[in-house]
């Protein structure tokens, strides 16, 4: 697989409500469409998404062809420490993909 | 029984048809895929603000937005967010599973439409009820035309 953008706040405050916004790079092939040789393009997609907070899962999807290439996803948490978020991609061959963010909570 | 010559046509024509028509949903099938999510429990209209534009040029790139007026403590939380369309190939969109740990039930994405149709969003709370908004999208050029 290959690259995310994830924008997250580097500081929040103790409770606050950070948005959490990623994009990973790929291309969800769906499975329906026809290529030039007349056969169906293999279905390609992420499946699966993850965010932990301090090894705890804060947030979780679970995504069908019908999400965009390139899929973006938003969501929220409370900043409750300081610590990491692991962000993981998962696809349909199950092949994960794994990025890391910091939070700095005072 | 001998087949007639009109009742072969009729066959191949049929048959031909069954080939090309790509598999689609359909309210039915939407239907079927709400009720896997729910359960078959009621649902309600309400309490979830679902944002998706009514008219877009290009079905390939919708972005939509989904909020759930719900206080996100440990009793009273949203626990699930699904979306779900009537006339692409699958039914779903997507499933998102919230904690009280989100602080506030809203999330965001984009999705493809492969035609105009009414999108669906349903919000599952913690104590096993399910509300739900749902939008009609008018796209110009869908998705799923280009190679």
């Amino acid at each position: 697989m290959a690259r995310a953008l994830i924008n997250i706040p580097q500081k929040a405050k103790r409770g606050e409500i950070i948005e959490i916004k990623t994009l990973m790079s790929h291309p969800m092939e769906t499975g329906f469409r026809t290529g030039l040789d007349g056969q169906l393009v293999p279905r390609d997609i992420i499946e699966k998404f993850v965010c932990t907070y301090n090894g705890e899962v804060v947030f979780s999807a679970h995504l069908y062809p019908a999400i965009t290439a390139n899929p973006f996803l938003s969501f929220t948490t409370i900043a409750t420490e300081s610590g990491t978020l692991v962000f993981s991609w998962t696809d349909n061959k199950g092949e994960t993909q794994v990025q890391t963010a910091s939070l700095q909570v005072e | 029984m001998t087949t007639t010559r009109r009742q072969f046509s009729l066959l191949a024509a049929g048959a031909s048809l069954a080939l090309v028509a790509p598999a689609r949903a359909t309210p039915e099938k939407m239907k079927v895929a709400i009720d896997a999510f729910t359960g078959g429990k009621p649902v309600t209209e309400g309490r979830v603000k679902f944002e998706i534009s009514l008219l877009v040029e290009n079905g390939n790139s919708v972005p939509l937005s989904v909020l759930v007026d719900s206080p996100m403590t440990k009793d009273n939380h949203v626990t699930r967010i699904g979306i779900f369309n009537e006339k692409n190939p699958l039914p779903d969109v997507a499933i998102f599973h919230l904690t009280p740990r989100s602080g506030r039930a809203q999330i965001a994405t984009r999705m493809r439409l492969n035609d105009t149709q009414f999108i669906t969003a349903i919000a599952e709370m913690s104590d096993g009820t399910y509300f739900s908004a749902k939008k009609e999208v008018v796209v110009t050029m869908p998705a799923c035309v280009e190679e």
